[in-house]
């Protein structure tokens, strides 16, 4: 191990020395003392986050190039750390009140975000597939955290299992591509795929591929997990499984098909073309039906996963494909943000056993609590894309790169779902402020000051966009 | 502190400190809070004022520009650009004029979470100015959407019994047009790479002509923009939202929506279709007069079988503003003039009919027209001033809507795009019908025996407040139906130079 290969992974590094120390020392924290851990896990994640910023920059392979540092994996990182933050904050006041505080909670969820870090640096298929793995196990166990509440159960067993199905074909699809290139690292496959006309092996398991991590982000047809999963799974767990897990699905995307499958765009921009498309429109007309908000989010959640893989369609194209990929990365951020405001208010009407999570829960919250009501309003707008929210400029910007890369119709039928979506989301606005009700909520200081600063950004960063546009073209910038 | 204080950034953006100051105040405190938001549309009044003193009349270019480069990454060339014109003056003045207005008719008629309408009211203006005076597609699209949030609420929350529908219906349906405007404006965007309008407008003609955009093209993206705009105006037979919206929102709701939120929708045909697609403008003038005409004649009939007369009068403006719709598309001088005096016409006669329906309606509760009769007895100055609205609404010479009917109707006869004087012919029977629906609306409410609702309550005059909030639309009514050339002067040289620039 060389002092490049240290380097190149010193944050995971100190991410997971922290984490097995922290499995440890969680063995001598008495149990009505849990925060403790909470709180030595946040500090973890803080000082992985320290260093990840430290690293924005610099560039460098590790490994006999199986990881790679780079402007993409620092700014994916970020997101992901930031994610596992503000996921800390919501779940430490609601693991109280359920009954769940256990030191493990937080020890899972540092080594998923190892998981996922590795994820987004991995530029050899084996290292996708470990960090595939690596992240998953702990979210398969936190699924089923509430135990024995059989929601949860039946939630982890669920995700455990069509988890797994989906490992088995990344798996696969990674042997085809062995077979027909006879390497794994993701520069080799891009050049024994350039080199003449890209063999059907290749192309399978690179659809072989694309299906694995359709499973991970939700997308349609490989969706039907979702909405029993975010629904079963203790609702911190979700938040966080809904924002943390999609980013590091649509990394593994973006690098694998990035760098390594651009030759087979002519036969792959077809199938994306129809995932996004499916995703869209099937994700927002089934949210309309839903009347718990766990599962209304679970589509919307789909949903925007489409909005996200409109951003790989163009990606053959060699001059519009940088635009497109930091409009996903860009579009990857503002689902973030809103995905934990909208979270933590669910949490904060949440009651023991399920109770507090139907949509008419929220009738005359207004009344009672303006602030939270108006801070749900602003998550709504930013989902549907409307001004003046993140989510406005995240779909202004994808919408564009698409419409660049020569695909309206796409685009149309973008703005056309969120249209559709903008009726379900104001069905939670109706709730709140033009129906009479007598909600009561949870106050717990963690969770306001979640939901506070994730609603302020949502609006404050629709006005400044600039320099979040910028880190995400600079992160692209540097695939190529 | 050079940015903040910029003649149109300070009147667009001045209700955001009433906004602020409002927020911190208790909600209880419901007068006070009325003041407030009061004085905040005074001064906003105030500085359109001062606006119209720096606006140079014989300038027909774009004036007072606040320009300031926004979003300058990655292809994007976006600016904070605010900047006006004698097309869009007069309307700022207009949205300035009607929301304090609005705000005084609210001072007894909302009781009810007065804090947060106002908040929304204000909102509302800051979204409205922003619309007529954004010069970068990016920015009017924020504003043009934002004003969608606030409105949506003011129906929502203070509406009538079906409020909860309107108001959806209100959003998803303005939503479902603007749609497709967005997906217009970036196809424009990518092809000129800016957003910027009157930059778009020099490298435009290019690529037209070298065929980049191809005609066909064009007409598509003159639809796509026409579908947003259409739904706002709203032009038959996109208008099923109007009356919902209108019987359903507030007193000072109507107001504004008939008053300034429909103009959005004339304004924005008249800022973008006109001046960005020429070709495609002339091609569809003959389709726009038609629907325009069916319009006029439909929109007539279905008023005068209304029997809601907050109905009624929501049915004229599909009426009314297919008017200024034939106007503006018989492409010529006097047609676009007319058309643009017309909107303002428009916003005074029918914002003084809705506000006038509130002041009865806060006593009776009802707006059947059959159970009111003989009014005028009991409630002279209610019946004068209802008199004189409706007379302006009808197009009685010497007030203000005989005016821009005329020039309307002279514009379209002698229309060279329209090409024929038989929409002009037609729509001309339109104003007859009107002063059959509203003559009838008069004399069935005001004159004959007393009805029912007149019997049962108590029905007071209307008190000096009252008074107060119609009397400034009073005396524009007359104003501009005797006087009318200072106001033209205003708008002339922007038309002309619209016009020169269209290949007729």
């Amino acid at each position: 191990m060389t002092q490049t290969d240290f380097s190149t992974l010193l944050p995971l590094t100190i991410l997971v020395a922290c984490a097995c120390v922290l499995l440890l020392v969680d063995l001598f924290i008495p149990k009505n003392r849990k925060g403790i851990t909470a709180f030595l896990a946040a500090l973890s994640l803080a000082v992985t986050l320290g260093f990840t910023i430290s690293q924005i920059g610099s560039e460098s392979t590790g490994f006999n190039g199986m990881v790679t540092l780079d402007g993409f994996s620092a700014f994916t990182s970020i997101l992901i750390l930031v994610s596992g933050l503000l996921g800390f904050a919501l779940a430490y006041g609601y693991l109280k009140r359920m009954g769940l505080e256990r030191g493990e909670y937080y020890v899972l969820i540092l080594f998923s975000i190892s998981g996922m870090m590795l994820m987004s640096q991995a530029s050899d298929l084996i290292i996708v597939f470990l960090a595939l793995e690596l992240l998953s196990i702990p979210l398969y166990v936190l699924a089923a955290f509430a135990r024995p509440n059989l929601q949860s159960e039946e939630a982890g067993v669920k995700y455990f299992l069509l988890g797994a199905f989906a490992t088995g074909f990344i798996v696969y699809g990674t042997a085809l591509i062995f077979g027909a290139t006879g390497t794994t690292s993701l520069s080799g496959i891009f050049s024994a795929a350039s080199n003449g006309t890209p063999s059907l092996l290749l192309t399978i398991g690179a659809a072989l591929l694309l299906v694995g991590f359709g499973f991970k982000v939700a997308a349609v047809p490989f969706h039907m997990w979702t909405p029993d999963v975010y629904q079963g799974s203790p609702t911190a767990v979700t938040a966080f499984m809904s924002s943390g897990a999609k980013i590091a699905g649509f990394a593994a995307l973006l690098r694998v098909f990035a760098t390594a499958f651009p030759a087979l765009s002519a036969d792959l921009t077809d199938i994306l073309w129809a995932l996004a498309a499916l995703t869209m429109i099937v994700g927002n007309i089934t949210a309309i039906s839903q009347t718990n908000i766990k599962r209304m989010l679970a589509y919307s959640s789909i949903a925007h996963a489409g909005y996200i893989l409109m951003a790989f369609v163009p990606y053959g194209n060699k001059d519009v494909m940088p635009i497109s990929i930091a409009a996903g990365l860009f579009y990857l951020v503002s689902y973030v943000v809103t995905n934990f405001g909208t979270w933590g208010v669910v949490i904060a009407l949440e009651k023991a056993e399920g109770k507090g999570l139907e949509i008419a829960d929220y009738a005359g919250l207004a009344k009672k609590y303006p602030a939270l009501a108006a801070a749900m309003t602003v998550f709504m707008l930013s989902f549907i894309g409307f001004p003046p929210t993140l989510g406005m400029v995240g779909k202004f910007y994808l919408f564009r790169a698409v419409i660049a890369g020569g695909y309206p119709g796409l685009a149309i039928i973008g703005v056309v779902t969120s249209l559709v979506s903008a009726y379900y989301y104001l069905r939670v606005v109706v709730n709140m402020y033009m129906r009479e009700g007598d909600p009561t909520i949870e106050r717990e200081s963690w969770l306001d000051f979640t939901t506070a600063i994730t609603a302020i950004t949502t609006v404050a960063l629709s006005f400044a966009p600039q320099w979040l546009f910028l880190m995400a073209s600079t992160a692209v910038f540097r695939l190529f | 502190m050079e940015f903040l204080l910029q003649p149109l950034t300070l009147l667009t953006f001045f209700p955001l400190v009433g906004v602020l100051v409002i927020l911190f105040m208790n909600s209880e405190a419901k007068t006070a809070i009325r003041w407030v938001a009061m004085a905040t549309t005074l001064i906003t009044f105030g500085i359109s004022l001062w606006v119209l003193t720096l606006f140079t009349a014989s300038n027909p270019n774009l004036q007072l520009d606040a320009k300031y480069p926004w979003i300058q990454v990655a292809g994007w060339n976006i600016y904070y650009y605010l900047a006006v014109d004698g097309l869009s003056i007069l309307l700022v003045l207009l949205t300035a004029f009607l929301t304090p207005i609005s705000i005084l008719s609210t001072w007894t008629a909302v009781e009810d979470r007065v804090k947060d309408f106002m908040i929304f009211f204000l909102l509302l203006e800051v979204g409205m100015m922003g619309v007529f005076l954004a010069q970068d597609l990016f920015l009017f699209y924020i504003f043009w959407e934002f004003t969608l949030v606030p409105m949506y609420f003011l129906i929502g929350l203070w509406g009538g019994p079906r409020r909860i529908y309107a108001a959806i219906k209100f959003f998803l349906y303005t939503m479902a047009g603007s749609i497709l405007m967005l997906v217009a404006i970036l196809f424009l965007g990518i092809q000129t790479n800016t957003f910027n309008i009157p930059e778009m407008l020099t490298v435009l003609p290019g690529l037209y002509s070298s065929g980049t955009i191809t005609a066909a093209t064009q007409m598509l993206l003159f639809i796509a923009f026409a579908a947003a705009f259409a739904i706002k105006v709203p032009m038959w037979p996109l208008h099923s939202w109007l009356p919902d919206a209108h019987v359903e929102a507030p007193t000072a709701g109507s107001v504004i929506l008939a008053g300034v939120l429909l103009k959005m929708g004339t304004y924005g045909f008249l800022r973008f279709n006109i001046q960005l697609f020429p070709n495609a403008t002339i091609a569809a003038a003959p389709w726009i007069a038609l629907l325009a005409t069916i319009g006029i004649i439909y929109g007539a009939a279905v008023s005068y079988a209304q029997s809601d007369v907050k109905k009624l009068v929501a049915y004229s403006s599909v009426s009314h503003l297919g008017f200024v719709m034939l106007g503006m598309f018989a492409l010529n001088v006097q047609g676009v003039s007319g058309a643009i005096l017309q909107m303002i016409n428009h916003g005074l006669s029918t914002g003084a009919l809705f506000l006038l329906i509130g002041m009865v309606y806060e006593q009776t509760h009802t707006r059947e027209i059959k159970v009111y009769g003989g009014l005028w007895k009991i409630m002279p100055i209610f019946g004068t001033v209802m008199l004189i609205s409706s007379l302006s609404s009808m197009g009685l010479p010497g007030l203000n809507g005989f005016v821009g009917e005329f020039t309307i109707l002279l514009g379209a006869f002698g229309s060279k795009a329209i090409g024929s004087p038989w929409y002009a012919g037609i729509s001309a029977i339109g104003v007859i019908m009107a002063a059959v629906y509203i003559l009838y609306m008069f004399q069935k409410m005001f004159l004959g025996p007393a009805g029912e609702i007149t019997k049962e309550h108590e029905l007071k005059d209307l008190n000096w407040r009252e008074i107060l909030t119609v009397a400034p639309l009073l005396i524009l009514m007359f104003w501009i139906g005797l006087y009318p050339a200072p106001f033209f002067n205003l708008i002339a040289p922007a038309v002309e130079q619209l016009l020169s620039a269209l290949p007729l």
